[in-house]
């Protein structure tokens, strides 16, 4: 006899624990291949995993087997050709057929020369922002509570009858009735037990039996008359409003794209909006990206045209900055927002500009920002953005600046920028 | 011959149908006298069976990186549509569990059921391998205990303490196991019992050893006796027994890799003939229902589709060559015994004088129950399969600059391809011969491993890691020398290197 058992609906992950098993132990080699996958990523393309390679030889385990060489015999299928005393030339080693005899290390496929699989979304962000975290910002959120959450606090006194709690009003009554009734109870009990002797034994005097029973009829009403339920039982289902840190961010990309700015350029500020992008989605769950590029002006584009469209021109950085103002206040509210900013440039701007970018800054947006973040990608000297922002940078921790000369240096500013400061 | 009523024939199937195949398949297998364990069969979804699949064919396993490894590389391979997944899953325990995959369609269930449930099945419960090394009965008890055990392990000292001694066990599984002498039964609840007392007297039995350390007296004298009087070719048993510094839980966790190693032996020795004989019985029931009018022909189409590809060869020439496949060749053997049973030819008479013409039900039992793969190929591979598969024998010898073809299927050649064959297949040809061969009490304590070569085949690269895993396991140096045919012995790795 058979015994069937449906275990389809059994879970499905029992492999679960073991491949996160092998994603630790393999951290390292998994942190190389996903920090070289930032590189190919659009900017608000999160959905796919991420497609990990490492290099067959380091995740094999070792075991004892035989190596090439020696004297073997090997019996093949499918003869087509050979004669017995044939010779036949020595296929090159490390080829199918090559391999040594059957069963042997040689099905460890040596040939393949990278182990791929997928990693989760969750899984990638966890290992490219391993050791990462906003700085100083923490606290500062506390400010900013908007919203409220209601949630259970435990039971009161008082409330509307649709929060009555019955099975504690129910406890209370109860506790109630038997504190009330007690005593009258064991009084009642005595009074019933005296009342039979009394009964058997025929010396009583009809009257003390009369007296028992009146009293008997007295306890009955009084407890009868005890209340089932009374108004002080009722408990009430207490509910309290919980601030909740507000969810939701803003990031606000700004790029300038005059005619000093290439491709290349262009390219490695977006590495760096992606990662502040990716960094923020760990934080918070929902992210508004607002991208304004601007050369003499300033405006709000999408995604595509911000990396692709070239315009030249010449620049002031501050009309850039004044947009950012005004979209702030249009749609923005500080007190439900948080907003973050990264701003990209070559560092070309008019002398006179700068100034009035260092004052919008101070003024305005970085007292509104949780932080702002402003890269230089040059190789030439620092010009006056520079050293009017390195002034404000001294100023305020929510501000920072680096100097970016290429591709390879924005993962290592970026994690120097939010590294973990707490050790 | 009775009118028997036509089985419903899907393609989709239902747990009645299941049930109700399996009563008739049970029947028929019956009528072919397959002794079985009783049956339990699991319907899973193609997610379970890579679950299924990475854990290597444990049911229940105990946490361990490489089973996520494997899982990996069997999700992505099946993803990408290179492989389909097995079509089954068979346990050897009592009773006999066998997983169906979800996907299939009644005909490839009710194949899969007469596979896996009567031809595994009947193969596990009376070929003497697995009679004599394993038990049935105890195996998902033991499974069961030793992932507890390791989980606790786990909780007390650290996932990566046991995961480190897992790696360094897992290196050396191979060499875990007893080839000649018969282990004990086990099952849980003995082993837990048995636990604690084996604690507490291999503990006592260590510093036993190490008493004969130091007397100062004659620090210059040689060690005159060796230790292990004999060579021991278990070599995680030895560890398990006497590596000095483990602790008790690290010897148990050796044990339990040790057994779980032991268990899957005979399975390694009896490729051929286990997928052979189930390949056999899958065929000959489905084939026998199509006769008596049970199921359709194109249920009957659909299982011979399948079946053709499962004993597909491709040639030493082929792109997809990868070896024999143990379900053609077994297969191949098994209807040919059948066939030198029913019809034998002259040749036949002259190679199988014992069988040819016997009852061949009789004979295909008793080969399934007393040979395993070696043995098989050198009492069965009849001519004629030689030549229907056309195998040829190279000559591979390194001193010479090229290949010799030394046998094909011909007169001269059957013999000699059946011998080479056979010993392709012959586990002390394929796994290199290691055994540890002393261990200096009286000196630094190092472990010395002896090598020797079968027909001069060197070590494969990779012995310097599982010495650096031995090493761990042992805690003292570990040497791996070579002994070659003179008699020389050369060092082959030591672990720590030297300076």
């Amino acid at each position: 006899m058979a015994h069937f058992i449906d275990r389809r609906l059994n879970g499905k992950n029992k492999s679960a624990v073991n491949r996160q098993r092998f994603i630790r132990r393999y951290k390292s080699q998994i942190k190389r291949a996903v920090n070289d996958a930032v590189n190919q990523r659009s900017i608000q393309d999160l959905e796919n995993s991420e497609s990990i390679s490492i290099p067959h030889k380091d995740i094999t385990e070792p075991f004892f087997h035989q190596g090439e060489g020696g004297h073997r015999q090997r019996t093949l299928p499918g003869n087509d050709q050979f004669g017995t005393g044939d010779k036949i030339e020595r296929p090159p080693q490390g080829e199918g057929g090559g391999g040594p005899g059957d069963g042997d290390a040689s099905d460890q496929g040596e040939g393949s020369e990278e182990f791929q699989f997928n990693i989760s979304k969750d899984e990638y962000l966890d290992i490219l922002f391993d050791d990462l975290e906003l700085p100083n910002l923490q606290e500062t959120d506390v400010d900013s509570i908007v919203e409220y959450r209601t949630a259970r606090a435990g039971f009161t006194n008082e409330g509307v009858p649709a929060n009555i709690n019955i099975v504690r009003s129910l406890q209370n009554s109860l506790a109630r009735r038997m504190a009330m009734g007690g005593d009258k109870r064991k009084r009642l009990r005595a009074l019933e037990t005296q009342l039979e002797e009394n009964k058997q034994d025929s010396h009583v005097p009809h009257s003390e039996i009369e007296a028992i029973k009146a009293e008997i009829t007295e306890l009955k009403r009084k407890l009868k008359n005890i209340p089932f339920i009374d108004t002080f039982d009722l408990k009430f289902n207490n509910f309290a409003k919980h601030p909740v840190p507000s969810s939701q961010a803003v990031m606000f990309c700004l790029m300038d794209v005059s005619g000093s700015m290439d491709q290349a350029t262009k390219d490695i500020a977006k590495r760096f909006y992606l990662l502040l992008y990716l960094f923020l989605t760990r934080s918070y769950e929902k992210i508004d990206v607002v991208f304004i590029r601007h050369h003499t002006q300033a405006k709000e584009v999408d995604e595509h045209e911000f990396f692709y469209s070239q315009e030249t021109g010449g620049t002031i950085v501050s009309s850039a900055l004044n947009l950012m103002d005004k979209i702030v206040e249009e749609r923005y509210p500080k007190n439900q927002w948080n907003i973050y900013a990264a701003q990209a440039s070559d560092g070309d701007n008019w002398a006179d500009d700068s100034p009035k970018c260092r004052a919008l800054l101070e003024k305005t947006l970085l007292p509104l920002s949780r932080h702002y973040a402003y890269i230089e990608i040059t190789s030439r000297a620092h010009q006056s953005l520079w050293h009017e922002y390195e002034q404000l940078s001294e100023i305020f921790p929510n501000f920072s600046i680096r100097h970016v000369k290429n591709a390879e240096e924005i993962l290592p500013t970026f994690r120097d920028l939010f590294k973990k400061t707490t050790a | 011959m009775s009118k028997t009523k036509m089985l419903p024939d899907g393609p989709d199937w239902t747990f009645e149908m299941l049930e109700l195949y399996h009563q008739e398949i049970e029947k028929v297998a019956q009528h072919y006298q397959l002794d079985t364990y009783p049956n339990q069969i699991e319907v899973i979804t193609a997610e379970q069976m890579m679950d299924a699949y990475s854990s290597v064919g444990m049911p229940i396993g105990y946490h361990h990186w490489s089973y996520g490894k494997k899982f990996i590389q069997t999700e992505q391979t099946y993803k990408r549509g290179q492989m389909g997944l097995a079509y089954e899953i068979v346990i050897n325990s009592d009773p006999c569990i066998a997983y169906l995959m979800e996907e299939n369609t009644m005909p490839m269930q009710a194949l899969v059921i007469a596979h896996a449930c009567f031809g595994h099945n009947s193969f596990f419960k009376n070929n003497y391998l697995f009679k004599t090394w394993t038990d049935a009965s105890s195996i998902i008890d033991y499974l069961v205990f030793a992932k507890n055990y390791i989980s606790k392990c786990e909780a007390r000292h650290g996932v990566q303490a046991v995961e480190d001694l897992l790696d360094s066990c897992h290196a050396l599984m191979n060499y875990g196991v007893d080839r000649y002498k018969r282990p004990s039964p086990i099952s849980m609840e003995e082993e837990k019992s048995r636990q604690d007392s084996r604690a507490e007297y291999l503990q006592s039995q260590i510093n036993e050893l190490w008493k004969t350390i130091p007397t100062k007296e004659n620090p210059d004298v040689e060690q005159r006796e060796r230790f292990p009087a004999s060579p021991e070719e278990n070599i995680l048993y030895f560890i398990e027994k006497h590596a000095p510094l483990l602790e008790t839980w690290q010897r148990e966790v050796v044990r339990i890799v040790r057994k779980i190693s032991q268990y899957f032996y005979p399975q390694k020795q009896t490729q051929v003939m286990n997928e052979g004989w189930a390949t056999f019985w899958h065929y000959t029931i489905t084939n026998h229902m199509f006769d008596h009018g049970q199921v359709s022909e194109r249920f009957i189409l659909e299982i011979l589709h399948s079946h053709t590809s499962v004993v597909m060869q491709p040639a030493y020439n082929s792109p997809y060559f990868n070896g024999i496949n143990p379900y053609a060749l077994g297969f191949a053997m098994m209807t040919d015994i059948r066939r030198i049973c029913e019809n034998p030819t002259d040749e036949d008479r002259q190679w199988f004088p014992d069988i040819a013409g016997s009852d061949w039900l009789k004979t295909l039992h008793f080969a399934m129950q007393n040979f395993k793969d070696e043995s098989f190929i050198s009492q069965f591979l009849s001519p004629k399969v030689i030549r229907d598969l056309k195998l040829f024998t190279l000559d591979d010898n390194e001193s010479k600059p090229y290949l010799k073809v030394k046998a094909i299927h011909d007169d001269h050649g059957y013999q000699q391809v059946r011998e080479a064959l056979s010993a392709q297949y012959n586990l002390s040809n394929i796994e290199p011969n290691i055994q540890v061969h002393n261990v200096n009490l009286r000196g630094d304590r190092s472990l010395t491993l002896r090598y020797v070569p079968h027909q001069n085949i060197p070590l494969g690269k990779s012995k310097e890691e599982v010495i650096k895993h031995l090493h761990r396991l042992w805690g003292f140096d570990v040497i791996l020398e070579q002994v070659d045919d003179n008699g020389s012995i050369q060092e082959l790795a030591r672990c720590p290197k030297p300076e």
